[in-house]
């Protein structure tokens, strides 16, 4: 008889879909904003609001988890991404490296936001 | 309009195995009539009946209800009944084998015992904590209360999903897309009160948690019914209970 236990993938499948979210509807008005809009010495003057918007600490939060979620949601796609392509790993050595990788990078990510 | 010659037989070829003389299985190749409305599975029962009677293969209905007649033709499983030898004529050539991922019984007969075995583990049934008296009437529900699970118990317990799915095909401990689905419609249904005696296997390992989403199982599907979705709905629900259990409000495991 099987025995079923549970799975602690729901922690994981909530930051890929939070990072999901955010990917969708933010990541491109933010590629925009940034990629497009910012010139120097245009008249919409994108860095300062940036700028303004990240000396807040409603600002840093905000792009904290923008920045992190994306994290989380990448590594978890190519994780499976991985599975699907039969690229095989030790269990413990394949979730250290890329969910750690989202981990530290998301911390660097933090201390930098405090910094600033 | 295209010219397509038609032709008056068509090559069809056949995995046959049987165990009791077979290694593996082998490949036999039929030529057998063509006509515009011919089904596959009529033409292996053309095959039966006047080419090679030793020919296994499951079949019942004729009309995509039974769910017997699933293989793998040209590769992409179908049920046989609902396939038509006028959807290969261009290729000219139709290879038809057991459904993929399950064990081969006999020819063209999956052993699809795992399966059921897997169906019955969800539980399939309503689950009232108490049954209300025959006295007091049937169970009542509004248009949206059926809406919720209705697609999904369409299910006609083909296997088609199973062999469409490459998790299921790698790791046979899956329970796999008509069972998760078949979970989910009586987790969804109004008047159910078991999903707390269906989400210790929903939310292990073995259940919602291997599917990568791929697919494939409700583009095969037979019956319309969206397995895929209904797995990838229960990963929420499955999330949510993993929530409460935390929170200790669930009394799970």
């Amino acid at each position: 008889m099987n025995t079923f236990k549970r799975s602690n993938e729901p922690i994981a499948w909530s930051l890929f879909g939070a990072g999901g979210m955010v990917v969708a509807f933010i990541i491109p008005v933010l590629a925009i904003i940034t990629g497009f809009l910012f010139v120097p010495d245009s008249s919409l003057r994108v860095y300062e609001l940036i700028d303004s918007w990240l000396s807040h600490w409603i600002g840093k939060v905000g792009l904290f988890l923008i920045i992190s979620l994306t994290l989380y949601h990448t590594v978890h796609r190519v994780y499976h991404g991985l599975h699907d392509l039969h690229v095989k790993g030790n269990d413990v050595l394949m979730l250290v490296l890329f969910y750690g990788t989202a981990t530290v990078l998301s911390v660097v990510c933090a201390a930098w936001l405090l910094v600033i | 309009m295209s010219t397509v010659h038609v032709p008056s037989t068509i090559k069809i070829t056949v995995q046959r195995y049987r165990p009791e003389l077979d290694d593996k299985p082998w490949q036999q190749a039929f030529e057998v009539p063509y006509h515009f409305d011919l089904s596959v599975l009529e033409s292996l029962n053309y095959i039966k009946d006047n080419l090679d009677s030793s020919l296994s293969f499951r079949w019942s209905c004729r009309m995509a209800i039974c769910g017997s007649c699933g293989f793998m033709i040209n590769g992409v499983p179908k049920l046989g009944c609902k396939t038509f030898l006028r959807d290969y004529l261009e290729q000219g050539h139709i290879t038809i084998a057991a459904l993929d991922n399950f064990p081969i019984e006999k020819d063209l007969v999956a052993d699809i015992s795992g399966f059921v075995e897997k169906l019955e583990t969800v539980k399939p049934y309503l689950i009232r904590k108490q049954e209300k008296p025959l006295s007091e009437g049937e169970y009542l529900q509004t248009p949206a209360e059926v809406a919720r699970y209705k697609q999904f118990s369409q299910c006609i317990n083909c296997g088609l999903c199973y062999a469409a799915c490459p998790q299921f095909g790698r790791n046979p401990e899956f329970l796999g897309p008509a069972a998760l689905a078949l979970a989910y419609r009586y987790n969804k249904d109004s008047r159910d009160q078991g999903s707390s005696e269906r989400m210790p296997f929903l939310n292990s390992e073995q259940g919602v948690w291997s599917c990568t989403f791929v697919g494939y199982c409700s583009e095969v599907c037979p019956k319309h019914v969206d397995p895929a979705a209904a797995i990838n709905q229960g990963k929420l629900d499955s999330t949510l209970d993993y929530g409460l259990n935390l929170i200790g409000m669930a009394g799970g495991k």
